[in-house]
């Protein structure tokens, strides 16, 4: 039910793919209502492509876990045209199916306030939480709620943790954590509930570069262990000086 | 040398018409709340469409003229006055250096935009000068205005008149008395009971004061889902209207999050986001269904206004 009715508009996408307006400005295509890995690299490549193209009136895509929301000035394309743009794209997706992703590292110092926590609560040791988050490839599925803040799957379920009964009102830039079975790095310092197992001195999201965000939806996530030294002479670096 | 800010006001932001292409990374849009009233204001003096702003919000400003300026106040009316006496909106209007500007009563509307011809001197960040509060990031280092504070012009004013003897068509801007707002179907609108649907429809909604720049929370009888279900987060946009499990609505103001995962009832057409913006705490409005074609046409419409204005007002700087 939560997907809507495909409106015609007197046109079809093949395999399936359904359409639907957002408001006046927006176009989204739906790939069904299931999140896999097979959903991702097809919104992915959509994306590669919409970055690639010469149509005229896009203003920018959003991918999210199964649709790609594409913004249009009116003033400039119209729905149709844009459903017409698309549908080469969409069938050749369909056809290739094979798609290489980027992989990315993300090194993390396992000093988290939390780690005893996730430990006792999995009846592991502190070191096999990390080695299990560390040896999991976790994949991007969109990005959202903060500026570079990553929604990705693919945690071991045998570190899975609930978040904080009571949030913390303060979590620094770069703390990695575990929300039920979902893992995410902080990209600024906001207030949270996730449980910190530890720290990337990476910025997920810098301002000062032109293209901000580390990861881009779709990627391939690993988390690299590091050592307090290592943390400190990444973080110098990252930060410029 | 610029302007020196003497009292804050209630919110008092930089605002462009807002920051575009990053929105795939989880950065909202931002910008004007009233982006009508912003475009207007850039064309009364001359500027590029997309200059940056102060936007005002209910309570403005008391704003020190360290040096002179040619500026337009448009949007609310929020009762401006020039070194005591009422200060003409919709028209160009020269600032002396020494001069004060300040703001009263709120008799329309909740935003007023300050224009300065040729712009503030802030830098651009991610292609716009918008402050995005929460995320302390744009505008005047990442935060509204505060008492004391010092912003300077990016050019200081060369024109040769002093006095200016028009001002611009205010039919031209919306009625703010004016509560329908017109929406499109959302995509999630089949979530609801017929009874629900119609309701959203017909019921009178009041704008609650739990509102700000990135959503309004509406009150009126609670909307009821066929079935409640959980999606998966998609993007969401400004004026997107979405409906938590509580049943009530909240719809999407200039700093919403760039996805969300509540079913979106329906969607504020473009060209009444200027309206809903100027409603505020305990202001009524009620809905009215239109086609995505007739929303279409209303914006190519407006637009067409706008190059004629455009035009006129060019003549009037040569």
């Amino acid at each position: 039910m939560g997907i809507p009715h495909t409106q015609s508009f007197g046109i079809t996408l093949p395999n399936s793919i359904g359409h639907y307006p957002l408001g006046d400005q927006a176009l989204v295509l739906s790939f069904g209502d299931t999140i896999s890995e097979a959903v991702n690299a097809r919104v992915r490549q959509v994306a590669t492509h919409i970055e690639n193209w010469s149509q005229p009136g896009i203003i920018e895509y959003v991918p999210a876990y199964t649709t790609i929301t594409i913004y249009y000035d009116p003033l400039l394309t119209s729905y149709n045209d844009l459903l017409s743009a698309l549908q080469p794209i969409v069938r050749d997706i369909a056809e290739n199916q094979e798609y290489k992703r980027v992989k990315k590292e993300i090194p993390v110092y396992y000093n988290g306030e939390d780690l005893a926590y996730v430990a006792q609560y999995n009846g592991l040791s502190e070191d096999e939480v990390v080695r299990i988050h560390s040896e999991g490839e976790y994949l991007v599925h969109m990005l959202g709620f903060v500026p570079g803040f990553p929604y990705l799957g693919g945690m071991d379920k045998r570190i899975a943790t609930p978040r904080k009964d009571v949030p913390r009102l303060r979590i620094e830039a770069g703390a990695v954590g575990i929300a039920g079975q979902q893992t995410g790095v902080y990209p600024m310092t906001t207030p949270g509930g996730w449980q910190i197992i530890g720290h990337t001195p990476l910025q997920l999201f810098d301002l000062s570069k032109e293209s901000p965000s580390l990861l881009e939806m779709g990627d391939c996530v690993r988390f690299v262990p590091i050592t307090y030294d290592e943390f400190i002479q990444l973080k110098t670096k990252s930060n410029g000086h | 040398m610029g302007i020196k800010v003497v009292k804050a006001g209630m919110l008092t932001t930089v605002q462009d018409l807002g920051r575009y292409g990053l929105q795939r990374y989880g950065m909202p849009v931002s910008g004007a709340m009233d982006s009508y009233a912003l475009r207007l204001g850039n064309h009364i003096l001359g500027n590029p469409d997309n200059e940056a702003a102060i936007e005002c919000t209910v309570m403005g400003p008391t704003i020190y003229f360290e040096q002179e300026q040619l500026i337009a106040v448009t949007g609310a009316d929020l009762s401006p006055t020039l070194d005591g006496n009422p200060l003409p909106m919709w028209k160009p209007v020269l600032v002396e250096a020494g001069s004060l500007i300040s703001f009263g009563r709120r008799k329309f509307g909740c935003r007023a935009y300050i224009c300065f011809q040729g712009g503030l001197d802030i830098p651009e960040l991610l292609g716009s000068r918008s402050t995005y509060c929460k995320g302390q990031i744009g505008g005047w280092k990442g935060r509204p205005l505060q008492e004391g504070d010092r912003v300077a012009f990016r050019h200081c004013y060369k024109g040769k008149d002093s006095l200016f003897h028009w001002s611009m068509d205010s039919s031209l801007y919306p009625d703010l008395a004016t509560n329908t707002i017109r929406v499109m179907d959302g995509p999630q609108l089949a979530c609801f009971e017929n009874a629900g649907q119609k309701s959203f429809f017909s019921n009178v909604f009041t704008i609650s004061n739990n509102s700000d720049r990135m959503g309004y929370r509406l009150t009126s009888k609670p909307l009821r889902f066929k079935e409640q279900k959980e999606l998966l987060s998609t993007a969401v946009t400004f004026g997107s209207i979405q409906v938590p499990p509580d049943g009530n609505a909240i719809v999407l103001m200039a700093d919403h999050p760039t996805t969300g995962g509540y079913p979106v009832i329906a969607q504020v057409a473009t060209i009444d986001l200027p309206l809903l913006a100027q409603k505020g705490p305990n202001d009524h409005i009620s809905f009215e269904r239109i086609s995505l074609d007739e929303a279409h046409s209303l914006l190519k419409k407006q637009h067409a206004q706008f190059k004629k204005l455009k035009s006129a007002i060019a003549l009037k700087y040569e």
